[in-house]
C-alpha cells in the first residue's frame, strides 16, 4: 500500500504544528512526506499477524518489581533567579506571554 | 434564566444523558515525572525543572507512589487495575504546557471498568459505570487578569506543571443533574478516604468536565452531546447541567440542532456560554510516549494495595449503624470525613455507653455549633471531653439539664468541658430526705396523675421526674431520683 499524502492533509499537519508554510512550501513537503510514507511502508511486507503492538522495546518492570520507577522525595528545583533572565519576557516572578484569548 | 419557558410537559419527552470526567490531583510529595515538590500556594516559578520546563533533553521519570495512589483509587471505585498500562502524549500548544504536549494515557489506561453506587429520589441505590481512570500530568497556571500590563500578557506560573492527576471517567450512565451531584458527592467522600488526594476544589485539586446531550425517550441513539467546563463546585454542576438540558430541549423544540462544542458555566449569570472555539479545532494526534517505557505491575502489588486500602464510607456507615445503632443520617454526619469518624470511634470505645456519645456528639455539642455557624474542628469541647460528659450522663452524675448548661459555660469560655466540669462540679442533690421530700409535693399536687400511674400507667413515672427535676432546678441525682419517684408511687 501507498500512502498519498494531499495538499489539504499537509495543511492540516502544518496549521496543528504550528507551522506557517508559504505556498511555494507546500508542494516540497508534500514530495517528502509521500517519500518517507513510501519508504516506512517497505514495513508492510511483514506479516505481523497475532503479534501485540510494541510502543517501546525498553520495557522495565514497574511497581513490584520497581527498578523504573522513581521513589517520591523532593529535590530542589531550579533557582528562579537564574531561570527568569533565560525568558523571553518575564517579571522576575512569572514568565509572560503575548495575551492568550482562547484556549 | 433564558430557559424558563419550557413546559414540565414538554421536559418529561426528553431523558438527559450525562458522562463525568473528574481530574483529581495526587498528594504526592513529588511531581508524577521529576522530583520538584508537588505543593500548591508556593511562590510562583519556584518548583520547577528542566523536566516540567520542557527543556530539550530532559527525560521523565514516573513516581512510584503516584502509581501507589492512582491504583488505589481506582480500586476504591472498583476498577481492573491492568497489569500493563502506557503512556500517551496528548499534543497541544498552550503557554501553560511547556512541553508542547501533556503526558497521558489513551488506549491502555491504568485502570477500567469500575462503579459507584449513588443514591436516588426513591431511596433505591443506583449504579454508576466508570469507564476509565488513567494517570497524566497537570499543566501550569495562566493567569489572564491583575497585573498592570493584562491587557496585553499573560502570566504563567508553571509550578503545577507536572503535578501527577488522575482522571475518572464515567460511563453516560447519569441521568439527572441531582445524580451526577450524588455521583460526585461519592466519589469525592471515597477519595478522601483513600487519602490519595484532598479534593479542594477551591484550589483547584479536584474538577470536573460533564458531557450532556438530550434525546427524546426510548431513542435508541445518543443526542449530540456539549462538554461544560469551567464549574468549580458540586452544586454549579448541577445547575449548569439543569441550564444545559434546558438550553438543549428548548434548541430542539424550536427546530434547531445541538452542535458539539465546548461551553463555559458562568456562575454570575446562572448560564453556560460557547467558546466559539476554532473549527476542527482539536485533534491531539496521540501517539505512545517514546520517554517512558510501559507500566507494568505486578499482580501481588496490586493485592498489596487492595489489602492498603481503608474501610470506605459506605462499608464504614453500615458496619456503624449497626455497631452504634444509628439512624442512616446520624451514620453520615459522623462518617463524613475518616478522621472524623476515626476520632469517634476511638472516643466511643472508651466510653461506658457509645450511644450517648453519639448523642453528646451531635445534639448537645453539634446544635450548639451549628447554631454559631462554626466547624467541627473549631468546636472548645475536645473528644475527650464528649466521653467525660457521657460518662457522667450515663451514671446519672449530672442531669442533661446540668449537661446542657456546663456546655453552654464551655462554649461561652471556650473551655473544654472537663476544665469546666473540674471547675464547677455541679452541684448535686443527693440527700434522699431531701429529694423525697419534693416527691412528696409534686405527689400531692398531681393527683390525676397519680390515679393513672395506680391504674397500670407506668409511664407517668416519667412526668414525675421531670417535675422533680424542675423543682429541684435540676440538681436532683437523676438515679437517685428515678429510684425514689418508682418507690414512692408505688408505696
Amino acid at each position: 500500500m501507498t500512502a498519498k499524502v494531499t495538499t489539504e492533509e499537509v495543511a492540516r499537519v502544518a496549521e496543528l504544528a504550528s507551522l506557517e508554510l508559504t505556498p511555494e512550501e507546500i508542494p516540497g513537503m508534500v514530495g517528502d512526506l509521500n517519500a518517507i510514507l513510501d519508504y516506512v511502508a517497505e514495513l508492510n511486507e511483514l506479516d505481523t499477524t497475532g503479534i501485540a503492538p510494541l510502543a517501546q522495546i525498553s520495557e522495565l518492570p514497574g511497581a513490584g518489581g520497581s527498578a523504573s520507577l522513581r521513589k517520591d522525595a523532593v529535590e530542589p528545583s531550579l533557582n528562579r533567579a537564574t531561570v527568569m533572565p533565560e525568558a523571553p519576557e518575564s517579571d522576575g516572578r512569572f514568565f509572560k506571554v503575548p495575551k492568550v484569548i482562547e484556549r | 434564566m433564558l430557559a424558563a419557558g419550557i413546559s414540565p410537559e414538554i421536559l418529561a419527552k426528553y431523558e438527559p444523558v450525562i458522562g463525568l470526567e473528574v481530574h483529581v490531583q495526587l498528594l504526592t510529595n513529588t511531581k508524577a515525572f521529576c522530583s520538584c515538590a508537588n505543593k500548591f500556594g508556593a511562590e510562583p516559578n519556584t518548583n520547577i525543572c528542566p523536566v516540567c520546563l520542557g527543556l530539550p533533553g530532559a527525560l521523565p521519570v514516573l513516581n512510584e507512589k503516584a502509581v501507589e495512589f492512582a491504583t488505589q483509587a481506582a480500586l476504591a471505585i472498583h476498577c481492573t487495575v491492568n497489569e500493563r498500562s502506557i503512556f500517551a502524549r496528548k499534543n497541544y500548544f498552550y503557554p501553560d504546557l511547556p512541553k508542547g504536549y501533556q503526558i497521558s494515557q489513551f488506549d491502555k489506561p491504568l485502570a477500567e471498568h469500575g462503579y459507584i453506587d449513588v443514591p436516588t429520589v426513591d431511596g433505591s441505590m443506583k449504579r454508576i459505570g466508570i469507564t476509565r481512570l488513567h494517570m497524566e500530568e497537570d499543566a501550569g497556571k495562566s493567569i489572564h487578569d491583575g497585573f498592570a500590563d493584562s491587557n496585553s500578557r499573560t502570566y504563567l506560573d508553571l509550578n503545577r506543571c507536572g503535578t501527577p492527576l488522575i482522571e475518572i471517567v464515567s460511563e453516560p450512565d447519569i441521568r439527572t443533574p441531582d445524580e451526577a451531584f450524588e455521583y460526585l458527592t461519592r466519589l469525592k467522600e471515597i477519595l478522601l478516604y483513600t487519602g490519595v488526594s484532598d479534593c479542594n476544589m477551591e484550589e483547584g485539586s479536584l474538577r470536573c468536565d460533564a458531557n450532556v446531550s438530550v434525546r427524546l425517550k426510548g431513542a435508541p441513539k445518543f443526542g449530540t452531546k456539549a462538554e461544560v467546563k469551567n464549574v468549580n463546585s458540586f452544586r454549579y454542576i448541577r445547575a449548569a447541567l439543569e441550564y444545559e438540558i434546558e438550553r438543549q430541549i428548548e434548541l430542539i423544540e424550536s427546530g434547531g440542532r445541538v452542535v458539539q462544542e465546548t461551553r463555559l458555566w458562568n456562575a454570575g449569570e446562572g448560564r453556560t456560554y460557547s467558546m466559539r472555539s476554532k473549527e476542527q479545532a482539536h485533534d491531539y494526534r496521540y501517539f505512545p510516549e517514546p520517554d517512558l517505557p510501559p507500566l507494568t505491575i505486578t499482580p501481588d502489588w496490586i493485592l498489596a494495595r487492595e489489602r492498603d486500602l481503608p474501610e470506605l464510607p459506605e462499608a464504614r456507615r453500615a458496619r456503624m449503624i449497626s455497631e452504634y445503632d444509628l439512624s442512616e443520617q446520624d451514620a453520615r454526619t459522623l462518617t463524613a470525613s475518616r478522621e472524623f469518624a476515626d476520632r469517634f470511634e476511638a472516643a466511643a470505645k472508651t466510653a461506658k455507653n457509645p450511644r450517648r456519645v453519639v448523642n453528646v456528639l451531635l445534639s448537645e455539642v453539634g446544635g450548639r455549633l451549628k447554631a454559631l455557624g462554626l466547624e467541627q474542628e473549631q468546636s472548645p469541647v475536645s473528644m475527650t471531653g464528649i466521653v467525660l460528659a457521657a460518662d457522667l450522663l450515663d451514671e446519672g452524675k449530672i442531669s442533661s439539664k446540668q449537661l446542657k448548661q456546663l456546655l453552654d459555660t464551655s462554649f461561652e469560655t471556650r473551655e473544654d468541658f472537663p476544665v469546666v466540669y473540674e471547675r464547677e462540679k455541679p452541684q448535686q442533690i443527693t440527700d434522699t430526705a431531701a429529694i423525697e421530700k419534693l416527691i412528696d409535693e409534686v405527689i400531692a399536687a398531681n393527683p390525676k396523675q397519680v390515679e393513672q400511674y395506680k391504674g397500670g400507667k407506668k409511664t407517668v413515672a416519667g412526668f414525675f421526674v421531670g417535675q422533680v427535676m424542675k423543682a429541684s432546678k435540676g440538681q436532683a441525682n437523676p438515679a437517685l431520683l428515678n429510684e425514689l419517684v418508682t418507690k414512692k408511687l408505688d408505696a
